[in-house]
């Protein structure tokens, strides 16, 4: 039954390491599960919330630039509208309005011009020199010819700076003319400039050609494909707007996004590292993860402690069930012994009887006269005697085997230690003597009652005391005998001065017929009866030795809840069969 | 040593181990007790039925007949006759039973003769 160490304490660290794995598993994969969905249903809400608020801030501004351009061509139709042809001819009126534009408006207006329907520009208030300037060839004063509104993308023109134009066509006495505005590139841009998110985040213009109609941004140029694309999408949005994630050209994530303006004219982009946009998910997910990875930590920690600890307690349990297993074989083979002994103790009671009676008979014939003169008549009696003597022995040990063996009369009583002690230790006073022994007690007063059978609790005692003399024969010593009550239990201690008990033997002391006696001098078998009848009561009987210092047997057994004072009487009825073990 | 002086009491002495009812019976005539010796139950009862006896020993265990049986008959046959039952140790409890139906006393055995004889004299006593 016994495994050798090495394979157990791999049976236990195997065990200990599936109990760390099963708890980590049922643990650390629901939380992991359930912080997972959570961080996605997060990312996801957070990524609209993010879109949404990138939508309606680029919706704001493109309505503000939208509003901006068209106030401004509002302004110029006011003027074409309010003095005609003829007035705003005259350059120095021209300059008064341009002047009251600046001063309502500020810088926004660079110049005036009035352009007669050849492409002569007539009249001209600016900082430039552009009087008589003819355009009949500049592509915006084609377009603005066409329609009677007109805002020009962003060119260099003759003046070779970015600039945009914003024009009224009128008629006067049957020809057209056009009142035209140089609108600020400077003041324009900071209106696209102005949207700013984040560290990385910034909106720019541009025409359906893709070119740009704000102040060139470091990485624009090199991702027309992506704006052309997104242009077309934009187009075929209903609300004229798109947002997208896409990679640029360098492979960073990026957010897109679009809408149009001017018309459809001009397409407003707005870009931002999808990182950037991003940054708070991102470092609520670093939280969230450390906090994870602090919690599977915690969750193995405790999984290996517990299992560490679980596992400590079923090698425990383990080693007690071993402890019992031990002890039911050793109750097992009491039980086999008892039987096989009582077989042998009944088949040689019988021939023992023979050999007794016969030699009794020879020492009947002995007295008759005839052998009276005989020579050997004392050696004769002599060896009858012996006969008769060793007769006697055996049948000692017969009747120590069946008692035994016995199914003893199980008149289960209650038994006043102290008394019944007190009692074997008069019976074996002489002995003692004999051994230069001296017996001392100390016993608790007002003991409980022990649940037993008074023959088989004295056969114990008296075993105990019986073998505490035997090992004290020959140096003499003390024997000590202590009664006391252990919560509740009796607890009887014999111990003797005697040589002491070898540790292997200690072992095998309870074991049936193991006796360190010499041959003839004992059966082995009076500790296994011991420990037979205090195991049928519920007891316990444990020895501890020493070489050279002694041997102490500690009997732990049961007790009643009523005290045993004054309880002295129940001994005496000991019937003659019972005492003859106590020769 | 009186053997002639007095009559001899008569014993059934009833057990299956032919060496122990031998010996018994010498030793008893030698001490002026006759012995009918009788080696199973049956053989008991047969010999009670041709003659009276002071008193019987049984052996409780035995092949053809356990010995609380022989003393039951005998108890019917013949209710005054003293029983006195030889038993192996261990066993006191069918000897106790033996008691309550009748029987005089028990011995354990091997017993002593002394013991022995000294039982007879008590049962043959206690019936006069």
């Amino acid at each position: 039954m016994r495994q050798d160490p090495k394979t157990r304490n791999n049976y236990y660290s195997m065990l200990t390491r599936k109990m760390v794995l099963i708890m980590l598993l049922v643990s650390v994969i629901p939380m992991l599960l359930v912080s997972w969905s959570i961080l996605y249903e997060f990312r996801t809400s957070y990524r609209e919330k993010v879109f949404d608020h990138l939508c309606e801030l680029v919706q704001k501004h493109t309505q503000g630039i939208d509003g901006f351009l068209k106030e401004r061509l509002a302004d110029i139709r006011f003027l074409a509208e309010t003095f005609g042809f003829e007035d705003l001819s005259d350059e120095s009126f021209l300059r008064d309005r341009l002047e009251t534009l600046q001063k309502d408006y500020g810088p926004v207006f660079v110049d005036l011009g009035v352009i007669n329907a050849r492409g002569l520009q007539v009249a001209y208030a600016g900082p430039f020199r552009l009087e008589r300037a003819l355009y009949s060839s500049a592509p915006w004063f084609k377009n603005a010819m066409k329609t009677r509104y007109f805002i020009s993308d962003v060119f260099l023109g003759l003046r070779g700076l970015p600039h945009f134009i914003v024009a009224v066509r009128e008629n006067w006495n049957g020809e057209a003319w056009i009142l035209r505005a140089t609108i600020d590139f400077g003041a324009f841009n900071r209106l696209v400039e102005n949207i700013q998110v984040g560290r990385t985040g910034f909106a720019f213009i541009l025409n359906t050609h893709g070119e740009l109609q704000t102040k060139a941004h470091e990485d624009i140029f090199r991702d027309t494909k992506t704006y052309m694309s997104l242009l077309k999408r934009t187009r075929s949005q209903k609300n004229r707007m798109t947002i997208v994630e896409a990679r640029d050209f360098s492979g960073k994530k990026k957010i897109y996004v679009s809408t149009l303006l001017k018309d459809g004219q001009w397409m407003m982009v707005f870009q931002q590292d999808a990182g950037d946009a991003f940054s708070e998910f991102k470092g609520t997910r670093t939280t969230a993860l450390v906090i994870i990875l602090l919690g599977a930590l915690a969750i193995a920690t405790v999984a290996l402690i517990l299992s560490k600890m679980m596992v400590d307690r079923i090698a425990r349990a383990d080693r007690e069930k071993e402890r019992m297993n031990e002890q039911v074989i050793q109750a097992g083979k009491l039980a086999v012994i008892g039987e096989l002994a009582a077989g042998i103790a009944h088949e040689i009671n019988n021939p023992v009887a023979i050999m007794v009676e016969e030699a009794g008979w020879i020492g009947d014939l002995l007295q008759d006269e005839q052998f009276q003169n005989s020579a050997n008549l004392e050696e004769l009696k002599r060896a009858v005697g012996q006969i008769r003597t060793q007769g006697r022995r055996c049948k000692e040990i017969t009747h120590k085997l069946l008692s035994f063996a016995r199914k003893t009369d199980p008149r289960i009583q209650d038994v006043g230690v102290n008394d019944l002690i007190k009692e074997l230790i008069q019976f074996s006073e002489q002995r003692a003597k004999y051994a230069r022994v001296t017996i001392n007690t100390r016993l608790q007063e007002d003991l409980p009652f022990v649940r037993a059978s008074q023959s088989e609790l004295q056969q114990v005692f008296l075993n105990l005391i019986n073998n505490a003399l035997d090992a004290m024969e020959k140096e003499g010593g003390i024997l000590n005998i202590t009664t006391h009550l252990q919560g509740d239990y009796l607890v009887v201690e014999v111990s003797d001065t005697g040589p002491g008990i070898p540790e292997a033997n200690l072992q095998r002391i309870f074991d049936p017929f193991f006796t360190t006696k010499p041959v003839g001098k004992g059966t082995g078998l009076g500790l296994s009866i011991c420990y037979g009848i205090i195991k049928k009561m519920g007891g316990e009987i444990n020895v501890k030795s020493a070489l050279g210092k002694g041997t102490t047997f500690t009997i732990t057994l049961p007790t009643e809840p009523r005290t045993a004072s004054g309880q002295s009487g129940g001994i005496q009825n000991t019937s003659s069969a019972k005492e003859s073990h106590h020769e | 040593m009186n053997n002639g002086a007095q009559k001899p009491l008569k014993l059934l002495l009833i057990d299956d181990e032919k060496g122990f009812v031998e010996v018994m019976s010498k030793r008893l005539s030698k001490r002026n007790i006759q012995v009918t010796k009788a080696l199973s139950g049956t053989g008991g009862i047969q010999a009670l039925r041709g003659e009276d006896f002071d008193v019987a020993v049984v052996d409780l265990k035995m092949e053809d007949m356990d010995g609380l049986e022989v003393l039951k008959i005998f108890k019917t046959m013949v209710p005054q006759m003293p029983v006195i039952m030889l038993t192996g140790h261990g066993s006191e409890e069918a000897a106790r039973e033996g008691i309550r139906l009748g029987a005089f006393d028990y011995l354990t055995k091997p017993c002593e003769l002394e013991e022995l004889v000294q039982k007879i004299h008590e049962a043959v006593g206690a019936r006069r």
